[in-house]
């Protein structure tokens, strides 16, 4: 029922929206529940398990039960709060969990099943068959319970994540935030004020309460206009402060456009916040009381009462009883008459109490009873001298405060019962940085809220090294919190604690009967506090009642925690910007575009896009391309983008000593010009990478790694310079990507070169193993004669601006020769017909021995991994080494990933032999090849084995051979 | 004999306008990395005209200096040379591009874990850090322009971050300005 | 969890990598015993307490030691290797 006149509206901007299809109007700055209560609708959803009608009990971010679905298709948001999403023109909103409509929902039978539906139901009845649950059992439960569904459609990613720093953090925009921002930021610290809601005022804008002369209202205008005219301060609107992380790291949810109809603009943005102090000004969240059914729609806080009263100028009813333990229910009642709205009863516990009011007043008296079914009737209360039945639309129930204090779980921190106030209040020091102050605190009173807010402002400025500035705080009101001491009401009947999981008082009288007394235990029992609101409204109160039960005390019983994040986060914030191209960069070395242009298949390598293979007219699948590449090379020549390998520039008076350390070889006696192949170890003993070092000069070397281990060996090279040995004068810089390096192999590769290059490239000059310098067409180039094919092979280096140009050049000249492009596939056929290996071998598990390159760890000096290599189980012959494979029948493919086992033993893992790790055709020798590790492998050459692949149905016999299947000697290669 | 024809990694890439804010191509003539060796950076300092200390950016004879790792400084501008330190062309190994307009920090901040405000990172200071998953190094140029850089290799990476948060800052300048 | 670089100051964790115990920086001498190289590789305390960890930030390519505590987060101080092993 909307009231006439006052509130944040906008009368004069009416807004249309549609519930579960039929259109709604509201005011701007409604939200769907006010203006859904304006409209007299109340039922907005269905409880989680016995799909019980319920209305909203809450106007914010701790609603349990009004959860709808807003928005449609892939761009809908199932379980938004209500109480939370602001209205638009357009906007769809749907109701959850119900079939086939809001107010008829079939599966509402299981309320009547209830009696058979408590805790620990599912436990004691789906235990047997065992069998029964995964596949008869979970599917009909999860069915039928449930929030509302995803649309199963990709999401678009359309929101954001951003970074913010500041001095000083303040959570809350309440009576203590402000007082706490103001105080900061006028002594001049840079602050960021983030409030939940659309603006800043807490309580203050739904209070009806005066600051000096001003509403509460007015001030908290003037308040933040004064704010956010200073430079220095931040003020973050609808964003919710989600989880505390070490050294003043804050998670944040902003909801940046979920107000307006779905645009350009991101929904959310996931901030991370970073403040090296922090004041968290909360506030309170009002609990409920625990009597008989309690969860009728209709019956909603008193706190939440006022604020669709005073901010949203909405009455949840045309009758309304007010129900309490302290103050804030007189003022409910107080506030609800000023309103004209009429004030059925005013039910006080208190037998003391006293009312002044117009109104039917009831001290000493509960409610033990409630009517109605898709929206309260009337409730019954038990009075000093019987009970009464009331008539009523709406019952608004003050239950007392508790601190909103969760914030200070995140790290750990366990909150402490203070008597004097009935409730829990933040530990002391639980966040470092973080000071809690105003009712986050316990401090109830509009003046204490605002001189607390200045103590902690001041506090925290005292600790950022600034002096504070005298600020001017209103006058206000300074009640005394009148401890409530009324948790739950003894009468029959179900008294809801949980909300949106269904668990009432009885639920955790039974947990103690059968002795699940630890909170812990109660919790995951009655599932209580393990639904999307995390037990805002019922963890204390659920401690109360457990407590009663066990007969303990409060703070004897234990205490409550909250977990990040304090609001649900959507995934798609979390991991707003990573899908797709946001995933992870890609690298694109500079003959990309000339190889998308040819239709070669890119396949990645750690970040890089490399070729797989240069398809030519005619050909039908990769074998045939891949095919013909490997036979272009040995027989003409090819060209292959090989940039992607690491580069290292290592220069210095320490330069050699230095590779001498990290290699298993020896390359302080490398002559100038020449190149030598290295081995890196780790510490452990284990290869780590391998590549090529060539000298540039006296003191000057360039390492080549890996494509996959460039980063790693840069971060070990590092270790070693910064961590092992920084007495030797030794610097390292990664030129990867300033060259665009080619391979040029075959035959013809030298007449290729000598068709490009302005000096001729004789085997004299550039002999196998060296590097050069040259030319082409004025651009200096690097070349180097190095081979990973077996072919004689150069790879020419030119600055990366050069490289699409003389990629362009090499495979139009390799074409004129009768060569071309070669892919990834092709290279790797090529080098495992040479028994070159790759990190499919090394791949973290294998030693030097283990790959027969025990003679390139020098006997005369000390290398990193020399000592762990040398243990015994690192040595001995019997180990997996690696051996050249190939099946006796040709056509068969030994796939990397089977076994090898002794012909005539059992396929089982125990009698493994060994096992393979790189496999092809080769088109050079006309058979299937492979490279695996083979127990005394170099010891059974010519033995039949019996390979077995039993993920992919393999069976057939192999023969051991030498690794290097094709051109043994060499010859080919060194030319 | 054909030419070989140099390709900025940013060809026709750049610009890009978005609301407020401009992303251009900033390449320098040539970018050289300088590492003073042990004991040197004195007798360094005193053949280029300067050397930065962390997170400073300082004129030397060759062009502007940056410093991006310990005991390491990128020198954009002309080429550089000196024989107290190691010296590495790096010209073709890094992508420079500016980011210039009134809400150049705020897309930034869409993107990297550093502290952009004036306290922390002022004019003619550098710092390197993250940029989206890639490491960069970023410099404030001028009150409202950066200037970024990334390995060569992920420009076009770089690109789609930069322009995705653009397009993000401007559609929320839209949605809290006029209507 | 934020981090202070030696060379670049403070910054964020997801700068960082983790890279074990400060005690990889203590490589024995080459001839030391089996046992050395043993502890060295393979032995670690698991404290909640104290510790002295290398990270390597990225970015800029520096190694550090954190003095950190396991049980409440806190950073202590971080420096060099060189500082570290003085
Ligand atoms: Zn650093």
């Amino acid at each position: 029922m909307r009231i006439a006149t006052g509130g944040l509206i906008d009368r004069e901007k009416p807004i249309r929206f549609t519930f579960d299809g039929k259109p709604v109007t509201g005011f701007a700055g409604d939200t769907v529940a006010s203006a859904l209560l304006a409209n007299d609708i109340l039922l907005m959803g269905r409880s989680f398990k016995y799909h019980r009608p319920r209305g909203p009990v809450t106007a914010g971010s701790d609603e349990p039960n009004a959860l709808v679905t807003v928005g449609e298709g892939a761009e809908a948001r199932p379980n938004t709060r209500a109480t939370c999403q602001e209205i638009y023109d357009g906007l769809t909103v749907t109701s959850q969990n119900r079939w086939p409509s809001l107010r008829f929902d079939a599966m509402a039978v299981n309320d009547l099943l209830s009696p058979f539906l408590a805790a620990g139901f599912y436990y004691k009845t789906f235990m047997w068959p065992r069998a029964f649950w995964e596949k008869l059992y979970e599917p009909i439960i999860r069915r039928a319970a449930g929030l509302g569904a995803l649309s199963g459609q990709p999401d678009p990613d359309r929101s954001e994540k951003a970074f913010a720093h500041c001095d000083l953090l303040v959570i809350g925009a309440g009576p203590a935030g402000l007082a706490a921002a103001l105080t900061a930021a006028e002594a001049g610290a840079d602050v960021i004020l983030a409030t939940e809601d659309t603006r800043p005022g807490g309580r203050l804008l739904s209070e009806t309460v005066t600051l000096g002369d001003q509403t509460g209202r007015e001030w908290a205008d003037r308040m933040a206009a004064r704010l956010a005219a200073m430079g220095n301060v931040r003020v973050m609107a609808r964003t919710t402060v989600t989880g505390v992380y070490d050294s003043g790291t804050y998670g944040a949810l902003e909801r940046v456009a979920e107000h307006v109809m779905p645009g350009e603009a991101p929904p959310t943005c996931f901030w991370r916040l970073v403040a090296r102090q922090a004041i968290l000004a909360t506030g309170a969240l009002e609990r409920p009381i625990a009597f008989p059914m309690n969860d009728r729609p209709g019956i909603l806080s008193a706190a939440a009462t006022r604020t669709y009263l005073n901010r949203y100028a909405v009455s949840p009813g045309a009758r309304v009883a007010v129900f309490g333990n302290n103050d804030d229910a007189h003022r409910t009642a107080t506030d609800l008459a000023a309103a004209g709205v009429t004030v059925a009863a005013l039910i006080d516990t208190r037998e003391d109490a006293t009312s002044d009011g117009a109104w039917p007043f009831y001290p000493g008296a509960e409610v033990i009873e409630t009517q109605g079914r898709l929206r309260l009737e009337g409730l019954t209360i038990r009075k000093p001298g019987g009970t009464l039945r009331i008539g009523a639309d709406a019952l608004a129930v003050a239950g007392g405060w508790n601190p909103a204090l969760h914030l200070t779980c995140h790290m750990n921190g366990r909150p402490v019962w203070q008597e004097d106030i009935a409730a829990f209040v933040p530990t002391a020091n639980a966040i470092p940085g973080l000071t809690p102050c105003g009712a986050a605190l316990g401090t109830f009173s509009t003046a204490g809220c605002l001189e607390d807010g200045r103590r902690a402002a001041e506090a925290a400025l005292d600790a950022l090294g600034h002096s504070p500035k005298p600020i001017d705080l209103p006058d206000a009101e300074d009640t005394p919190y009148s401890p409530p001491a009324t948790w739950a009401v003894t009468a029959p009947g179900r008294a809801w604690l949980d909300l949106q999981n269904d668990v009432t008082t009885k639920d955790v009288h039974l947990a103690a009967r059968e002795n699940f007394r630890s909170v812990e235990h109660m919790k995951r029992y009655t599932t209580q506090g393990m639904a999307t609101d995390q037990g805002k409204g019922s963890n204390v109160t659920a401690l109360a009642i457990l407590a009663d039960a066990t007969g303990r005390t409060i703070p004897e019983t234990g205490t409550t925690t909250f977990r990040p994040p304090y609001v649900p986060v959507p995934i798609s914030s979390m991991g707003a910007g990573h899908a797709g191209k946001g995933f992870a960069p890609e690298r694109f070395t500079t003959s990309h575009e000339a190889s998308t242009a040819r239709a070669a298949p890119m396949i990645e390598a750690g970040l890089w896009y490399r070729p797989s293979y240069f398809p030519v007219h005619g050909e039908k699948t990769w074998r045939e391309s891949c095919d013909r590449e490997v036979r272009m090379v040995r027989e003409c020549v090819g060209v292959s983008d090989v940039s992607t390998l690491g580069k290292i520039d290592i220069q210095g008076p320490g330069a050699a000593e230095f590779l001498d350390l990290v290699y298993t070889g020896t390359f302080s006696t490398l002559k100038e010009g020449r190149i030598r192949y290295g081995l890196m170890l780790r510490e452990d003993g284990h290869v780590m990478d391998d590549g090529t070092t060539a000298r540039l000069g006296p003191q000057h070397y360039l390492m080549t790694t890996t494509t996959a281990a460039a980063g790693p060996v840069m971060a070990h090279l590092e270790f070693v310079a910064q961590g092992l040995r920084p007495d030797l004068d030794v610097k390292l810089t990664s030129v990867t990507d300033h060259w665009a390096q080619f391979a040029v192999a075959g035959p013809r590769a030298r007449d290729l070169l000598n068709s490009l290059l302005e000096e001729e490239v004789t085997d004299d000059a550039v002999p196998f193993m060296s590097c050069w310098l040259a030319t082409v067409s004025g651009v200096p180039v690097r070349l180097y004669r190095i081979s990973f094919s077996g072919e004689r092979g150069y790879e020419i280096a030119v600055p990366a601006r050069y490289g699409a140009a003389l990629w362009r050049l090499l495979v139009a000249q390799a074409e004129s020769l009768g060569g071309g492009a070669y892919g990834i596939e092709a290279l790797n056929v090529l080098r495992i017909e040479k028994g070159f290996i790759t990190h499919a071998e090394i791949h973290g598990r294998t030693t030097a021995y283990d790959i027969g390159m025990q003679a390139m760890m020098s006997k005369t000096k000390d290398f990193i991994g020399k000592a762990a290599a040398a243990r015994p189980g690192l040595t001995e012959s019997t180990r997996e080494r690696l051996v050249g494979l190939r099946p006796r029948d040709p056509a068969n493919m030994p796939l990397p990933g089977g076994f090898l086992f002794t012909k005539g033993e059992t396929p089982s893992r125990a009698n493994a032999q060994g096992y393979v790790t790189s496999a092809c055709w080769s088109p050079t020798l006309e058979t299937h090849l492979a490279l695996g590790f083979l127990a005394s492998g170099p010891e059974r050459m010519g033995e039949t084995l019996r390979f077995t692949d039993h993920l992919r149905n393999r069976d057939f016999e192999v023969t051991v051979t030498d690794p290097v299947a094709f051109d043994q000697d060499g010859g080919r290669m060194r030319g | 004999m054909a030419d070989l024809i140099a390709r900025p990694a940013t060809h026709g890439l750049l610009p890009i306008e978005i609301g407020s804010v401009v992303l251009e191509d900033a390449q320098p003539e040539a970018i050289t990395w300088i590492a003073p060796y042990n004991r040197k950076k004195s007798a360094v300092t005193r053949t280029l005209g300067g050397f930065p200390g962390p997170g400073q950016v300082v004129e030397v004879k060759a062009g502007r200096a940056l410093s991006v790792g310990p005991g390491q400084a990128l020198i954009l501008g002309a080429p550089a040379a000196c024989d107290d330190a190691a010296v590495v062309d790096q010209s073709d190994g890094w992508t420079v591009v500016a980011l210039d307009g009134a809400a150049a920090r705020d897309v930034l901040a869409r993107l990297t874990p550093l502290d952009l405000r004036d306290s922390a990172l002022s004019e003619n200071a550098t710092a390197r850090t993250l940029l989206g998953h890639m490491t960069a190094s970023i410099t404030r140029t001028g009150p409202y322009r950066y200037e970024l850089m990334v390995f060569r290799s992920m420009t076009q990476t770089l690109i789609h971050e930069l322009t995705r948060a653009m397009k993000h800052v401007a559609a929320r300048a839209r949605l809290s300005g006029p209507g | 969890m934020r981090l202070t670089c030696p060379h670049c100051g403070e910054r964020d964790l997801r700068e960082f990598a983790y890279k074990g115990d400060a005690l990889a920086l203590s490589r024995p001498e080459a001839n030391a015993e089996l046992q050395a190289w043993h502890e060295y590789l393979h032995i670690r305390d698991n404290p909640a307490g104290p510790t002295r960890e290398l990270w390597y930030h990225t970015p800029c390519g520096s190694w550090m030691v954190a003095e950190r505590d396991t049980a409440t987060h806190a950073v202590h101080r971080t420096m060099t290797p060189a500082e570290a092993t003085k």
